[in-house]
């Protein structure tokens, strides 16, 4: 089957735009490939004239060291693990139920507390950081990963994001439950938790992303490197005079995007959903 | 947590207060309901509402580490006049605001050329969009570190290309160079979130206005400017606002790569805090300016708010 004029001008037009905008996509991805590249080679050859792409041979050693050498990142890597899944946790646990009970139970002073929320949310976390060094200092959570596990699952913000979902909820749920003697729990846990999947998949995401990638926080909350996590310890291979180690550098960040990476690809669509719906980084 | 809009982008652009339900299904419910939310109060409590109280507080304190708590002295407005006459406070605001003046203005422009471009039929689009949004979820020091090496003065990709037009900024080495490195970066890594939540907005664009449009023969620049532009606006606002907020509060890179310099040249006014509290231990005036910067960019903020609401009532 031919293609009519009008089809052939739409795939023309197509092809018209796309070839400069993935051009520029190429052009963004450049450091990436960069950064993938000068992981596979060694350090001499990093900043060779012209650039090289396709490192040969490929220094899979770099790999090995950032893994399994002296200043591995694999236990940075643990402790951010650890860090994310707990404050994801806490996190959505803490955030659901706040979430629902601001938008679906009335008790008194429930308004004024959620001014107070409000007002809470629009403080900025690095006007917070004077204060809770101090304060972590004098419960001697300071350089622990408490400090920065416990702030972080606590928020504000994902009770906002819950709230916002279970306000748009229908209430004829909730009457019918109560008639056949359902407990506030009951209808909670039973009834609209489960319609709330997708918001928790999303403030899900966002939570772990946010821990993942977090670094001013432990930048000014830990300090022994037997505490770094895995941003801090990308600085492993900087020596003292601030002279960089490229290969080793370059594969110590590929392994900490890895994880980033992988919920992206799995999960792409809620998790650009996520993004874009909430503006939190 | 770097704070933008409690609610969807669109119900607070544009003033309004989300549609609530009439209250069905919901009875008075006494203590449960505080049950409900007691786990996530006592932790905003904790790790909050008492570092917030302390902060302000402390900025109103002449406070160093070495004296220990028991050295607090409150010192009533003599930090807020130390800042007034501080040079040091006033070269991180103007670098701030040049940081912010160029680098935000510059994202949202190309974010929404790009959100545009990005909503056409393309080869291989979603693979596309992924790929601009790539810089916005990698961490600071991976894509802080890269660009440093990227931008190496002598060695680096980016003047090994520039060369070519026979440039070559000093870029990181350079007092001049630092800043527009930042910025650069800055755009690079925010251009594709732009994108695409201007891309979620047109998809929500009027569809049978630009049908009537094309009747009555519009051009697509008119279009644009008729109905796209303005149905956009709410996303603009927001865009401003969250990334006049995450550039002015940020530090991370800064600390990571240029620890303010060189010379000063790179100490905006969150790294100025930064480098006060926790490289000199001045608790009290650190706190001081981090709440005077609070309140700058609020103003800021609502500013950007206002102009952007005063225009679009005009239009």
């Amino acid at each position: 089957m031919t293609k009519t004029p009008r089809q052939q001008q739409a795939a023309r037009a197509k092809w018209y735009w796309g070839i400069p905008l993935w051009i520029l996509g190429l052009a963004f991805l450049a450091p990436f490939a960069w950064m993938l590249s000068t992981s596979l080679k060694q350090d001499v050859d990093a900043f060779q004239v012209p650039m090289q792409w396709i490192p040969d041979p490929a220094q899979w050693e770099n790999f090995k060291t950032v893994l399994v050498g002296p200043d591995s990142v694999l236990p940075a890597f643990g402790r951010s693990a650890l860090v994310a899944l707990l404050r994801v946790a806490g996190e959505l646990i803490t955030a659901t139920m706040a979430g629902y009970a601001f938008a679906r139970m009335s008790f008194r002073g429930r308004d004024k507390l959620f001014l107070l929320y409000l007002a809470t949310a629009i403080i900025p976390a690095q006007l917070l950081l004077v204060p809770r060094f101090i304060y972590f200092q004098k419960l001697g959570l300071y350089d622990t990963l408490w400090a920065l596990i416990l702030p972080g699952m606590f928020t504000v913000l994902g009770t906002f994001l819950m709230r916002q979902f279970f306000v748009s909820q229908p209430g004829e749920f909730a009457e019918a439950a109560r008639m056949d003697g359902a407990s506030e729990w009951q209808i909670f846990s039973r009834i609209y938790l489960p319609q709330a999947a997708p918001v928790i998949s999303a403030l899900g995401i966002l939570a772990f992303v946010w821990s993942w990638n977090d670094y001013e926080t432990p930048l000014v909350l830990i300090s022994s490197p037997e505490q770094y996590t895995l941003p801090l310890s990308l600085t492993n291979f900087v020596d003292e005079q601030g002279s960089i180690a490229p290969g080793l550098t370059m594969a110590a960040s590929v392994v900490s995007i890895v994880p980033v990476l992988i919920v992206f690809v799995v999960l792409q669509r809620r998790f650009i959903a996520a993004m874009t719906h909430t503006g939190i980084k | 947590m770097t704070v933008a809009a409690p609610s969807a982008p669109v119900q607070t652009a544009t003033g309004q207060p989300p549609a609530e339900q009439p209250g069905r299904g919901i009875k008075p419910s006494g203590w449960t309901g505080l049950a409900f939310i007691a786990p996530n109060l006592l932790g905003v409590i904790a790790f909050t509402l008492i570092p917030l109280i302390s902060v302000i507080a402390l900025a109103f304190t002449d406070w160093n580490l070495v004296s220990g708590l028991g050295g607090i002295e409150f010192n009533g407005l003599d930090n807020f006049i130390a800042i007034a006459r501080d040079p040091g406070f006033w070269n991180a605001v103007g670098l701030t605001l040049l940081y912010v003046g160029v680098s935000v203005p510059l994202t949202v422009v190309l974010g929404l050329a790009l959100g545009t471009a990005l909503n056409r039929p393309l080869p291989g689009r979603g693979v596309l969009r992924a790929i601009f949004f790539l810089p916005y979820i990698v961490n600071t020091v991976a894509i802080g570190m890269t660009w440093l090496m990227l931008m190496n003065p002598k060695s680096g990709l980016v003047n090994q290309t520039l060369d070519i037009f026979g440039i070559s900024p000093g870029w990181f080495a350079s007092s001049h160079w630092a800043l527009p490195a930042l910025i650069v970066m800055a755009v690079w890594g925010g251009v594709g979130y732009c994108s695409l939540i201007y891309l979620s907005a047109l998809q929500d664009a009027p569809g049978q206005l630009y049908e009537a449009a094309d009747i009555d023969g519009a051009g697509s620049w008119m279009k644009f400017r008729a109905i796209t532009w303005p149905s956009l606006l709410p996303t603009t606002i927001f865009l401003a606002v969250t990334l006049i907020i995450g550039a002015s509060q940020g530090f991370g890179l800064i600390a990571l790569i240029t620890s303010g310099g060189p010379g000063d040249s790179t100490t905006t006014i969150s790294y100025y805090m930064y480098q006060t509290g926790f490289q000199f231990y001045r608790f009290g005036y650190a706190s001081a300016i981090g709440l005077v910067t609070f309140l700058g960019v609020l103003v800021l903020t609502l500013v950007t708010w206002r102009a952007q609401r005063g225009r679009a009532l005009h239009d």
